[in-house]
């Protein structure tokens, strides 16, 4: 997902028994639905998870960008060019009100920004795979953003209150993007016979690592059990996978295109699609690195950084000199 | 080149001419600023700079789809925009000039929009009644571009040493691209005849008044010379940058023609 294989603990959920008060009053309140904000109490490990799960879903949607991004100047219609320019503002959008949220539990834009550049923090790894041509801005919108959606629409029931409000603004424009990028599939998938062919290359090429979002299998995972007590996780990556697939495959026959997957068939007895995995060597590659835009994205990000440095100093230094002068004025006026 | 120069164009002719000169400005500018997505500074300026381009591609499509009405040859904003060559563009210099590092993009920005709301305020109130609609809107939005270009240009002309020199390198390298919108040619001369569009040259004095305000506040020198690049807005000879910048954004359309996107 946007947040992969974010660890908590590492120790598996606390038993009740092994609980302070404080900590067994804070998980019954996480157990009868109630917010947790910001000015209220919470255990180390509940906030540590939280800022390691929101800041890897802020550094995404930042990111998340420049995939996008790469096409905005060769859209091929001007309202086009305006739906897509918009689209990546909201993910800046997002990335804004996420980081808002992950300040609330102590830790700073800047702070987080830099283990980002640094390598210290991950973002999702689907970033990490090129846009190549314009079809890619459909498939993006349709399965990136879908189960972007997936996984977001549950947490805008998770326990901490500033993530919960986030997710919820923010699901309401993912699902316009998702709308957004099956039209534009919907058009190629209906265009001339290179449109096509480019609608079926785009979702060959994004299908598996739209399955990878959601990280690997966590049934066994002490974090994930500990995330889901806590309520940061709602659901298990093969649940929000499966319901992925199970939603995907029925958009992808209306468009006239088929899933690379010779496996994929209904399953009437489970209900489900079955599907195969997603190649997990490819997945942990990516994370580590080695994807095939990785070297790239972190350069542009710090980049960006970078060259921006005596912007963010100019803007600070004249805020200082008017603070100065008002007090001064100030001084002078008394 | 012909008709870029041709001494007396009909009134339909320099109405669409007029169209094209507006809706290129705005589309060339809003390409430029788009090409920062996701590259700014600080969150907040990519959030600003999609903002404005948005706004300037929202303009775009209003003057070239009225520049293609009025013209009655079937052409779209669309088409005008993506299938045209360099020749038959009518932006100014000054939008097509590359963005540089940050600052000179901003005060480009500034210098364009110190014009844009003169320009537009004029239009509101001009005999063509579709041309004071969507300046009426435009205008709008321009002043709006206009306060956050001149904030963050005094912010930076006023802020470190680096970030002043920055700013009068940016100042000093755009300045030659000023004089253009200000230059009356026959199309202009018919404009403002006919009580469609403002004399070019009667907006400089109230123009130079901003830019006096807003560049003293930011400690910043106005350039003295007053010689002036021309050849964008007649179409006459746009720069070298134009061609690159058109075939990345006419790519699509000029590879694959005839498909809908
Ligand atoms: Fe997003
Ligand atoms: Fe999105």
């Amino acid at each position: 997902m946007y947040a992969q294989m974010v660890k908590s603990t590492g120790q598996g959920v606390k038993p009740r028994e092994e609980m302070s008060p404080q900590e067994r009053a804070f998980q019954d309140r996480i157990d009868a639905d109630q917010k947790i904000e910001p000015k209220d109490w919470m255990p180390d490990a509940y906030r540590k998870t939280l800022i390691r799960q929101i800041g890897q879903h802020a550094h995404s949607e930042i990111v998340g960008q420049l995939p996008e991004g790469n096409w905005i100047t060769r859209a091929p219609t001007l309202e086009r060019k305006a739906i897509l320019l918009a689209k990546v503002q909201d993910e800046a959008g997002h990335g804004l009100y996420l980081y808002c949220a992950a300040e609330t539990l102590g830790v700073s834009r800047d702070e987080l920004t830099q283990d980002l550049l640094s390598g210290r923090m991950k973002y999702s790894s689907i970033f990490n795979y090129p846009t190549l041509t314009w079809a890619d801005m459909g498939a993006v919108g349709w399965l990136v953003d879908g189960a972007a959606i997936m996984n977001q629409v549950p947490l805008q029931r998770t326990s901490y209150g500033p993530y919960s409000r986030a997710m919820i603004r923010i699901c309401k424009e993912e699902s316009f993007h998702q709308r957004q990028g099956y039209d534009i599939m919907m058009k190629m998938a209906n265009g001339s016979d290179a449109q096509k062919k480019m609608a079926q290359d785009a979702l060959n090429r994004f299908w598996y690592p739209s399955l990878m979002m959601f990280g690997p299998s966590d049934k066994e995972s002490v974090h994930s059990a500990q995330s889901m007590a806590w309520k940061i996780k709602i659901n298990t990556n093969d649940e929000l996978r499966q319901k992925f697939v199970d939603q995907t495959v029925p958009q992808a026959e209306l468009l006239g295109l088929s899933i690379p997957d010779p496996d994929l068939r209904w399953n009437e007895e489970r209900g489900h699609y079955d599907f195969s995995e997603p190649d997990w060597t490819e997945f942990f590659d990516v994370l580590r690195g080695a994807g095939p835009c990785n070297t790239d994205r972190m350069a542009a990000r710090r980049n960006a950084w970078d060259d921006g440095a005596w912007f963010r100093d100019g803007l600070m230094a004249h805020a200082e000199k008017k603070r100065a002068r008002a007090a001064a004025a100030k001084t002078a006026a008394e | 080149m012909a008709a870029a120069v041709k001494a007396a164009p009909t009134r339909e002719e320099a109405l669409v001419e007029f169209l094209l000169r507006l809706g290129d400005n705005t589309l060339i500018l809003g390409h430029r600023v788009s090409e920062w997505c996701g590259h700014a500074p600080v969150l907040e300026e990519d959030i600003a700079l999609a903002n404005t381009g948005l706004d300037l591609i929202g303009q775009t499509q209003l003057w070239l789809g009225l520049a293609g009405e009025v013209e009655g040859k079937g052409r779209t904003a669309d088409s005008l925009a993506f299938l045209r060559d360099v020749w038959d563009f009518r932006n100014i210099l000054l939008v097509e000039l590359p963005n540089g590092d940050f600052g000179r993009t901003l005060m480009r920005q500034f210098l364009f929009d110190a014009w844009h709301v003169l320009m537009l305020g004029r239009l509101t109130e001009s005999a063509d009644a579709r041309i004071a609609e969507i300046a009426h809107k435009a205008g709008k939005e321009a002043a709006y571009h206009l306060d956050r270009s001149s904030d963050l240009v005094i912010g930076l002309g006023d802020g470190t040493d680096e970030s002043r020199r920055r700013m009068q390198e940016a100042l000093d390298y755009l300045w030659p691209y000023v004089g253009e919108p200000f230059m009356p040619d026959a199309v202009d001369q018919l404009m403002a005849a006919e009580g469609v569009a403002p004399d070019p040259a009667s907006l400089r004095q109230e123009y130079d008044a901003t830019l006096r305000r807003v560049l003293g506040e930011a400690t910043l020198t106005i350039p003295q010379d007053p010689f002036a690049q021309l050849g964008g807005k007649t179409g006459v000879r746009h720069s070298e940058h134009l061609g690159h910048l058109l075939t990345e954004m006419q790519w699509l359309q000029r590879a694959y023609p005839g498909a809908s996107w």
